[in-house]
């Protein structure tokens, strides 16, 4: 198993296809050639197995890239498989904006996220953990989470050469708070690789890609899809708000759940890190990035409120899947190896 | 040093050591530090959000994201 300070020196192996479309890029990046999907994109569902597994291929190029894929890292910019993504990232960001809230405005929609529900909220993930705080399905969301945590803040990176005065200075520090503040061993994607060690789960960058169904994909690509796009900035702008004004009381019922399910200090401490972080980051966040960029660009209003709308819908969807799962006593993840060995308590 | 106008922590610049009531000194080497105003935080001196407002139990409450760190 890798070593969590080795998490990110591993390059995940390609997936299995899970249809037409992410079969031909898998099939591309392993042969080197050119992606042949017969235009089976133009019918596949935005939010379904194949489209979301060719998104996130597609975006890892921009990340990591893959084992097992020779000229993978000359492939990020080939205009075959860009041209590609892009015609899977219009049926997707079209069914975002359809399917998103739309609240009236960007202000309106973080005020609803600042209040918080009293007791136990039915729906909400980490209020069931705590609730039942049950070691099998604490692995398994870590397993799923890892596909973003473990290059957590890297997609938000890509918006600072957008952002000007406060927000490029409230975004940056931030990131730098996310990238450890100076030191290797806190940054939090190397925390979370941490954490996951201490739930017998492999650390290695990518490791659960083939357990992970299509809504967990969906928030990862979600970030990719606004990260990458100038265009979106404001809804990358709004989805950062969104996750860093939910998460601090969030961590704080996962921690809880952690800690009484018995797991040991390092899985607890990313959660607990991010319930003093993230109060701070949530204020840094509204304050500087948020007012900075809408006093600079108060036309993008509605595309940072669409951000954190588009962030909820996706966000509910996973909720949705994994309740659902655990409710019934099954697991949350795709079958195949690796999702047993997630469900095998180590 | 800035305030939350509503009713939130006091950001000020860190590294910061923070000498509670009781004598106990607290220490953040964080970039910027959130000081808790309100008295109720788990983690005072520093916040944890417990300064929110909170909405009572109620099956139609609007959806939220799934409460995730980054
Ligand atoms: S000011 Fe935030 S918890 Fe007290
Ligand atoms: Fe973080
Ligand atoms: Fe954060």
């Amino acid at each position: 198993m890798t070593t969590p300070a080795r998490s990110r020196l591993t390059r995940p192996r390609l997936p299995e296809p899970r249809g037409p479309v992410s079969a031909g890029v898998v099939e591309a990046l392993r042969s080197g050639g050119s992606p042949v999907t017969d235009g089976a994109e133009a019918t596949a569902d935005p939010y379904g197995e194949d489209l979301q597994l060719a998104l996130y291929v597609l975006y890892e190029l921009h990340y990591q890239g893959f084992a097992g894929a020779p000229a993978d890292d000359s492939r990020e910019w080939d205009p075959e498989l860009l041209a590609l993504r892009a015609t899977l990232e219009q049926p997707f960001l079209a069914a975002l904006r359809a399917d998103a809230e739309r609240p009236a405005s960007a202000a309106a929609a973080l005020d609803a996220l600042l209040v918080e529900p009293a007791g136990h909220r039915p729906g909400s993930v980490s209020h069931h953990l705590r609730r039942t705080h049950r070691l099998p399905e604490l692995r398994e969301y870590a397993a799923l989470r890892s596909l973003y945590h473990l290059k957590e803040a890297d997609p938000h990176a890509w918006m600072i050469p957008r952002l000007r005065g406060r927000a490029k200075a409230g975004l940056a520090a931030v990131e730098y708070d996310e990238f450890g503040a100076g030191r290797a061993e806190d940054v939090h994607a190397r925390l979370y690789a941490e954490l996951m060690a201490e739930l017998g789960l492999d650390p290695a960058y990518g490791h659960y890609l083939d357990a992970a169904p299509a809504a967990a994909l969906a928030t990862v690509n979600l970030m990719s899809l606004f990260g990458l796009h100038r265009a979106l900035r404001g809804a990358l702008v709004g989805h950062f708000a969104a996750v860093e004004v939910t998460s601090s009381p969030g961590s704080r019922r996962l921690a809880d759940a952690l800690r009484k399910a018995g797991a040991g200090p390092a899985a607890v401490r990313f959660y607990e890190e991010h319930v003093e972080a993230d109060a701070v980051h949530e204020q840094v966040v509204r304050r500087d990035v948020v007012a900075g960029l809408l006093a600079d660009e108060p036309e993008l209003d509605a595309d940072v409120a669409f951000g954190v709308a588009a962030t909820s819908l996706l966000e509910d969807r996973l909720g949705a899947l994994l309740l659902d799962a655990w409710t019934q006593d099954r697991s949350a993840l795709l079958p195949g190896h690796h999702a047993d060995a997630v469900a095998r308590p180590a | 040093m800035r305030l939350d106008p509503d009713g939130g922590p006091l950001l000020v610049d860190g590294p910061v050591e923070v000498v509670t009531e009781d004598g106990t000194t607290h220490f953040s080497h964080r970039p910027t530090v959130a000081l808790c105003t309100c008295r109720r935080s788990a983690r005072y001196p520093w916040c944890d959000t417990s300064h929110r407002a909170r909405a009572p139990e109620r099956a139609d409450a609007p959806d939220s994201p799934e409460e995730e760190p980054r």
